[in-house]
This record gives structure tokens, sequence and C-alpha cells, in this order.
């Protein structure tokens, strides 16, 4: 365990919610492509999810570039589970591994 | 900031030396780029750590100087 808040606070989060995206903006006003380009394949697939904005906190926004060993931003997360960035989450929404993951870990999606 | 992309290409082949690397410049400003990378070391992999694997041989400049590179990642077809 880490004594780190800011990972702690992390760890809460993911484990807490079933689909966490750590995005730059809102989930009704995101501040960048990649991020709203996430947003949108979590909604066609009608998952619900809690956005978390790392603009508004800059220890966030560095923490959870650590805590995943990834770089950029957004980051979705099921079920406690680092699943990707923008790039991997659209190829995956793409080949329809998105949504069997999602149903696999037992998360609702509703049939499109 | 940017990068050229003869630079990122030479990075990732530095770190992934049998890496097969196209990249594009999305926008021709040197600043969004999209790089398809095969490589060998990538079979069995999860794309998440297929996509560590380049940002480790991008030593820490992805998400600074590079803002944006779509990746795409694969191991030759067998």
């Amino acid at each position: 365990m880490t004594n780190n808040p800011v990972i702690q606070r992390i760890q809460q989060d993911i484990s807490g919610n079933d689909v966490v995206l750590y995005m730059k903006g809102t989930p009704v006003f995101p501040q960048c492509g990649f991020s709203a380009a996430v947003v949108q394949v979590l909604s066609e697939l009608g998952v619900k999810f809690k956005g978390i904005d790392v603009l508004t906190d800059p220890s966030l926004r560095q923490g959870i570039k650590e805590f995943s060993s990834w770089p950029t931003i957004p980051q979705l997360y099921v079920k406690g589970e680092f699943v990707g960035g923008c790039d991997i989450v659209r190829e995956m929404y793409s080949s329809g591994e998105l949504r069997e993951l999602l149903q696999t870990r037992g998360v609702n999606t509703q049939a499109a | 900031m940017a990068m050229d992309a003869g630079e990122i290409e030479r990075l990732i082949k530095q770190g992934i030396p049998d890496a097969q690397v196209a990249i594009e410049d999305l926008r021709g400003d040197g600043d969004h780029y999209a790089a398809t990378v095969v490589s060998a070391s990538f079979a069995g992999k999860t794309r998440v750590r297929q996509h560590q694997m380049v940002y480790q041989a991008l030593k820490g400049r992805m998400g600074e100087q590079l803002h944006a590179l779509a990746l795409q990642t694969s191991a030759p077809a067998a």
C-alpha cells in the first residue's frame, strides 16, 4: 500500500466505481478531443461511468500517469483495472472487445 | 513544443530494435502524429503493454514534447 494521498484516492475511485474515466474536462464538456472520443464510445455503449476531470487538480493529473505507467489522458478503468487510452478504447470498441469486456465484468451495457 | 517524425522513429527503433515503424504527421504541425509499430516483441502481450513499450522507448517525451501520438501496435502476421 502507499501513503501517497493522490494514489490512495485513485485506488478508492477505481475500486468504488465500476467504470471510471480520467479525462480532461467533464463528460458534458470535454476539453480535449481524445477525452471526448472515449466519452462518446461509452455513451454509445450505454455505460454508466464516473468522469474525473484531471484539469482541476495538477497532482491528480501527474499521479494518474504514474499510477498506470501511462503518459497520457484519457485513461479508462473497468472494475479497478486499467483498460487503455483513447486509441485502445476506440480499437476495442470497433472490434466488439470492449462490450465483451464490460459484459464479462458484469457491467451493464444497453443493446445498441 | 513539437518533435520531428524522424526523431520519433529513431527513438522507437532504438528501444525496440526489430520494430517496423510508419509515422504520419496528421496535421503537418509536428505535434499530432499517428504511428504504426510492428514488432515480434509484441507477440502475446496486451495492447496496454505494447503501447507502454513504445512509450518507454520514447523516454518520457510522450505527453510532454509530444502532445499526440495515435498508436497502433501489432506483432507481425505469422
